[in-house]
């Protein structure tokens, strides 16, 4: 007899391709089919709409609200309002120096965060340790010829950027060393620690900044003055920091004791021990956390709104009340939602990079 | 079978130290001699502390009284003191633990390149002739995860090695291993044996002991029960206690 060699078949045409999907998984079985006909309905009742709103029916370019008369979204409130939207109430002639600071900010992200570009330490440790002193100087001026403008200027997104990056940049290395001070051997390090990470924890961070800006000048000197902005600054810190600890203090936690004893057995001291073989290992673990954190903290950054600060949300909430464009908030609101969203966003799907990037292979946790 | 390649030098010295844990007395007045080139098996049933004893030798475990000495150094509170005998006192466990996150020649050069101040080309240069020595030379830019067990264990072995060790203390080095990958570290470890390094081998690998031992040590309840160079040992213990102990593991 002889033996035919059967061809492969394609499987039947309701298994695979949109059909297949959709039955497999959202008509498979009568409870499922309703629920797909209702949720369907009422996304489709709500969305259509919404995007009509947002972008067919909107009006984008004019001068005034009198160009809004479509009846849809009134885009040409937030373009007329842009540069106060980006910039507060920086001088406009000067708007370059913080387009610069952005531009080298992004430009060195997107330099560590491609694949494949040379020295990421070096950049790394520029964009650490010499780019916030090239920011101050851009922003703050008064030095190198640019003229001097004044933090109580600075607003909108370019303020928000501000507190953010400062928050992350010194609540991370602040909240390593707390968290080994918890877990310090020495009784009064780790009582102090302990101290602190409870206190700043135990209290809303709106307290913490009505602390610094109305508080805090009380104990001062007469004629002693503190930069509000940098109050403020100081008070996200050290509250963001008492987070990063204990989300630090659990990487450190799942590093299984074997390792801190092959570190000991190989004779290496304490910050050796720390800065070579713990700290990498729990810092991959705790990314998740940390951006978290992160992520936490630059969405707190609108709260600064409370003390007289002029972060993008209070700018756009004072656009608002604009006499010109009164009853365009919903606009503002959603331009402000966007900012946030692509920035933290972004900081979410560069956490997920790095954990895929820094990941050595299967079974690593002997 | 064994033949003594011990000098007069005195490298370990263990006098009456007792060791608790909270109200538990894990230690017993131990006491042991072990001079250099001198190699020494230790067994004894779980929880006897005979791992808490070699981990007290490069202070991982802090005992409470008495007093340890590795070649001329005193152990003491001295933090000094407690890396100078790390320095020369090399470590391998029963888990490895072998840094996951660096590869097999970055976790060979790194104690050498941070604590003795050796210049990198140096270290790689001495870490790969090691790594040649206990064969995976090959595998010398792979991380840890992704070598079987034996391998992970010899790599330790060379990364202990790498610090020129004076004295070689193994926790039980081939009981996490599968059955066929024991063979490839004991080995490296009888090798390293006939080079004449000293040594104290936490295990129950008998063959091992009867091969390289020049004494072995029964502990107990936290004290040394018996002692004796391994032919008297396996054949005519004094105790019932090993008696009953050899006979448990020898049965099979």
């Amino acid at each position: 007899m002889k033996y035919e060699l059967q061809p492969t078949l394609p499987p039947p045409a309701n298994m695979i391709g949109v059909i297949g999907w959709l039955r497999k998984n959202l008509f498979n079985g009568p409870v499922n089919s309703i629920a797909t006909i209702v949720v369907g309905y009422f996304l489709i009742s709500f969305l259509v709409p919404t995007i009509q709103w947002i972008f067919i029916d909107a009006d984008w370019v004019g001068d005034s609200r009198d160009a809004c008369t479509s009846g849809g979204a009134c885009w040409v409130f937030i373009a007329n309002r842009l540069d106060q939207f980006l910039y507060g109430f920086y001088p406009e002639a000067e708007h370059w120096r913080v387009q610069i600071a952005f531009i080298i900010l992004i430009g060195s992200i997107i330099w560590l965060v491609l694949p494949k570009t040379p020295k990421k330490g070096i950049v790394a440790a520029l964009l650490l340790v010499a780019y916030p002193v090239v920011a101050f100087i851009l922003l703050y001026g008064n030095s190198f010829g640019l003229p001097q403008v004044e933090t109580h200027l600075w607003g909108g997104l370019t303020l928000t950027l501000v507190l953010a990056v400062v928050g992350i940049v010194a609540s991370l290395p602040l909240g390593i060393v707390l968290a080994l001070g918890r877990q310090s051997e020495m009784p009064i390090v780790r009582s102090v620690c302990v101290t602190f990470i409870e206190i700043w924890r135990g209290v809303p961070l709106i307290t913490v900044l009505f602390m610094a800006s109305v508080m805090l000048p009380l104990f001062f000197p007469e004629g002693m003055s503190f930069d509000k902005l940098l109050r403020a600054l100081i008070g996200i810190t050290l509250f963001q920091s008492a987070y990063m600890a204990e989300v630090i203090r659990g990487g450190l936690q799942a590093i299984p004791k074997g390792q801190y004893e092959a570190a000991d057995a190989l004779g290496l001291g304490y910050w050796q021990k720390m800065i070579l073989i713990i700290m990498p290992q729990a810092l991959k673990l705790m990314i998740p956390g940390i951006v978290n954190t992160f992520i936490a903290l630059f969405k707190d950054t609108s709260l600064v709104l409370i003390i007289g600060l002029f972060d993008v949300l209070a700018i756009g909430q004072a656009a608002n009340q604009d006499p010109k464009w009164i009853g365009y908030s919903t606009e503002s609101y959603l331009f402000v939602a966007l900012l946030f969203w692509v920035f933290c966003f972004s900081m979410s799907r560069y956490s997920q990079h790095l954990e895929k990037a820094l990941n050595t292979g299967h079974g690593n946790r002997a | 079978m064994s033949h003594s390649q011990a000098t007069d030098k005195m490298m370990v010295e263990l006098r009456n130290l007792n060791k608790w844990y909270g109200e538990f007395h894990v230690l017993k007045n131990i006491n042991l001699e072990v001079k250099q080139g001198e190699k020494i098996v230790i067994c004894g049933p779980s929880g006897s502390g005979k791992s808490t004893m070699i981990r007290c030798i490069n202070h991982l475990e802090e005992h409470q009284k008495g007093d340890i000495i590795v070649n001329d150094i005193p152990l003491n509170e001295d933090i000094k003191n407690i890396e100078a005998i790390r320095k020369e006192v090399g470590m391998v466990f029963q888990h490895f633990n072998l840094f996951p996150h660096l590869t097999v020649l970055e976790n060979c050069v790194l104690a050498p390149i941070w604590v003795k101040k050796m210049p990198r080309k140096e270290a790689e240069a001495q870490a790969m002739e090691l790594l040649e020595r206990v064969k995976i030379p090959d595998q010398a830019l792979k991380y840890p995860g992704q070598l079987s067990g034996g391998q992970q264990q010899r790599v330790a072995i060379a990364r202990s090695l790498c610090m020129n060790p004076d004295v070689m203390l193994f926790d039980e080095p081939t009981s996490a291993l599968d059955p066929e990958m024991i063979k490839e570290v004991l080995d490296v470890m009888i090798e390293l044996a006939t080079e004449g390094m000293t040594m104290l081998c936490v295990t129950h690998e008998m063959g091992f002991a009867k091969t390289v031992a020049d004494r072995v040590i029964f502990m107990d309840g936290g004290q040394i029960v018996e002692e004796n160079e391994p032919h008297e040992f396996f054949n005519n213990p004094q105790h019932e206690r090993t008696q009953l102990f050899l006979s448990q593991i020898l049965q099979h």
